[in-house]
């Protein structure tokens, strides 16, 4: 405890010890809604109010810390919130998935598989999955009760009828140890074989709308579809301009004003391992200004 | 009144005993008994506030009577009263033994999906996850509904009155329900319209030998579709019988008024 304006990590032990019974209740129902009294954070809703709650209430002084935002551990959401923790927990802090023991996500699931001594945290805007189908949400938490779940297809097939095929590319519908339907938050549907069966806990906290969910370790998860038009994830078909990676989620980065672009990795410390790994992309060694003539 | 050993066509699919409903002092509903059939049609009619709709509400489990019961025999031929449905059962049943043809199709439906998916939706609901399939299966409905498929991908917004009230109705029926509650399923409409769904509903009533009851302060319609008619006055019914017997040669004065007062084409 390194500030003593502060208790360890910020939140009063009272707090934490409410987060936790919620925590504990959301991993014995995998993917139910728990309802948690969330507190004011010093940051905004939709900063990660939820995440940073449920990090606060299981980080231990052994810990090692890693956040991310959009896969990338230099963004400022990502810079500000392992501040936060490292000021007020005072914990080591990472960049580095296989280090972490926490690791705080904001729409990513790290690119290198997880392991069982790993917790992830999600920041989650919306947990309701039939929020935009069902107004109400008494009758949604019914839905829940009952496992009605038709309405969620009707989504899928509204995407089928007007696309020709799930175009629903994010927060796509999961079902969680056969039984609730829950919202992975905006997670890339590329995401989402990741969370089937993993060793590492999975909490999600959600903090404007007061509510945590958990995938315990090696749970089975699946994502919805058809018969007739299997889940498919989405990927840009093209390998990181900077590391060659050909199986990793990509950012697309606009490069200049006359259509010039490049793919590269989303998660930046997998992109940076691979570099300094030996693996080169296409535009890995150019210079900043003079080789960026690449369209494509 | 459960006798199993009867034939089972001639068992009652719905029983209403003394259901009454009061809101304080005020009685809506006082003491409705009556049986339904399969394949009956039951014909509501009365002037407003005369308790209809408390009736069907009662009836379709959406209100708890004040005292009385309904029940209901089950597609496995056990009969059952509805207030000890739990509500898992109840809202099965809802969804697909049963239908409910609201007076304003912006209740029965979502608006804002297209008409395949809101005729899918109850197929979706007992588990069907074969695209194609349901899509062919609300294609078929539509046809039989009498809306052009190349409509199927727009919204009901888009639609117009009479075919909204005909999309509600397919959406309703997807799932062969045998006893469909209608609340004034013309109202709103005109005249050439309400014509060309009576027709539509008629005929389907028939082909897929449904019970319906419907509720319906007009008595055109309560001659055309139904086979009995139950007329309320005040909360109470005062007069019951086949339609022609009720509406050609009414006994009670108010129901003479009633039928006196349609205006004579």
């Amino acid at each position: 405890m390194n500030a003593p304006a502060y208790n360890f990590a910020y939140l009063d032990e009272q707090t934490k010890r409410m987060i936790r019974r919620a925590i504990l209740k959301a991993i014995a129902i995998p993917g139910y809604q728990v309802p948690f009294a969330s507190r004011e954070m010093p940051m905004p809703y939709g900063w990660g109010t939820g995440g940073v709650q449920v990090t606060a209430a299981i980080l231990g002084p052994q810990d090692v810390l890693k956040v991310i935002d959009q896969g990338s551990d230099d963004t400022t959401n990502a810079i500000s919130i392992r501040k936060f923790f490292a000021k007020t927990a005072g914990v080591a802090t990472t960049t580095a998935t296989e280090d972490a023991t926490v690791i705080q996500t904001r729409h990513r699931i790290p690119e290198t598989a997880l392991h069982e001594n790993q917790v992830l945290v999600y920041q989650v805007p919306i947990p309701e999955p039939l929020r935009f189908l069902e107004p109400r949400e008494t009758e949604t938490r019914r839905m829940h009760a009952l496992a009605e779940y038709g309405l969620m297809h009707v989504k899928l097939y509204e995407d089928i009828a007007r696309f020709g095929h799930i175009a629903t590319a994010y927060a796509y519908p999961v079902k969680v140890n056969a039984r609730y339907v829950m919202d992975p938050s905006p997670t890339p549907k590329f995401d989402n074989p990741k969370m089937d069966n993993c060793p590492a806990l999975q909490l999600f906290g959600a903090g404007r709308e007061k509510r945590i969910y958990a995938i315990p370790p090696y749970t089975k998860v699946v994502s919805l579809d058809f018969e007739d038009h299997p889940f498919e994830p989405y990927r840009f078909n093209a390998p990181c301009a900077l590391c060659a990676a050909e199986n990793s989620y990509l950012d697309e980065i606009v490069t200049d004003d006359k259509g010039g672009r490049m793919f590269v990795c989303s998660d930046t410390d997998y992109c940076e391992g691979r570099q300094a790994a030996g693996h080169h992309g296409s535009l890995s060694a150019a210079p900043y200004k003079e080789k960026a003539g690449s369209h494509g | 009144m459960a006798d199993h050993d009867m034939l089972e066509n001639v068992e009652p699919l719905l029983v209403a005993k003394s259901l009454s409903k009061s809101y304080g002092r005020i009685a809506a509903c006082r003491d409705v008994s009556f049986s339904l059939y399969p394949g009956e049609v039951l014909a509501i009619v009365g002037e407003s506030g005369s308790g209809k709709s408390t009736l069907l509400q009662m009836l379709s489990g959406q209100l708890t009577p004040s005292g009385g019961e309904v029940s209901y025999r089950m597609r496995d031929g056990i009969t059952r009263d509805l207030a000890t449905l739990g509500e898992a059962e109840r809202r099965f049943l809802y969804r697909t033994d049963w239908g409910y043809v609201h007076q304003d199709p912006a209740q029965g439906l979502r608006m804002a999906v297209s008409a395949g998916a809101n005729v899918g939706e109850r197929l979706m609901a007992v588990g069907w996850n074969h695209y194609g399939r349901i899509r062919d299966t609300a294609s078929d409905w539509l046809t039989r509904v009498e809306i052009d498929i190349a409509r199927i991908d727009d919204a009901p917004r888009t639609y117009s009155g009479g075919m909204r009230q005909r999309l509600q109705i397919a959406r309703n029926l997807v799932t062969e329900p045998r006893l469909v509650f209608m609340d004034e399923p013309t109202g709103g409409l005109d005249v050439s319209v309400q014509a060309r769904l009576l027709d539509l509903v008629r005929s389907l009533v028939a082909e897929l030998h449904l019970a319906v009851i419907i509720v319906t302060h007009d008595l055109a319609v309560a001659r055309l579709l139904s086979h009995r008619v139950m007329v309320m006055k005040g909360g109470r019914v005062i007069e019951t019988g086949l339609t022609d017997q009720v509406l050609d040669d009414p006994r009670e004065p108010y129901t003479q008024l009633l039928v006196s007062s349609i205006l004579p084409p």
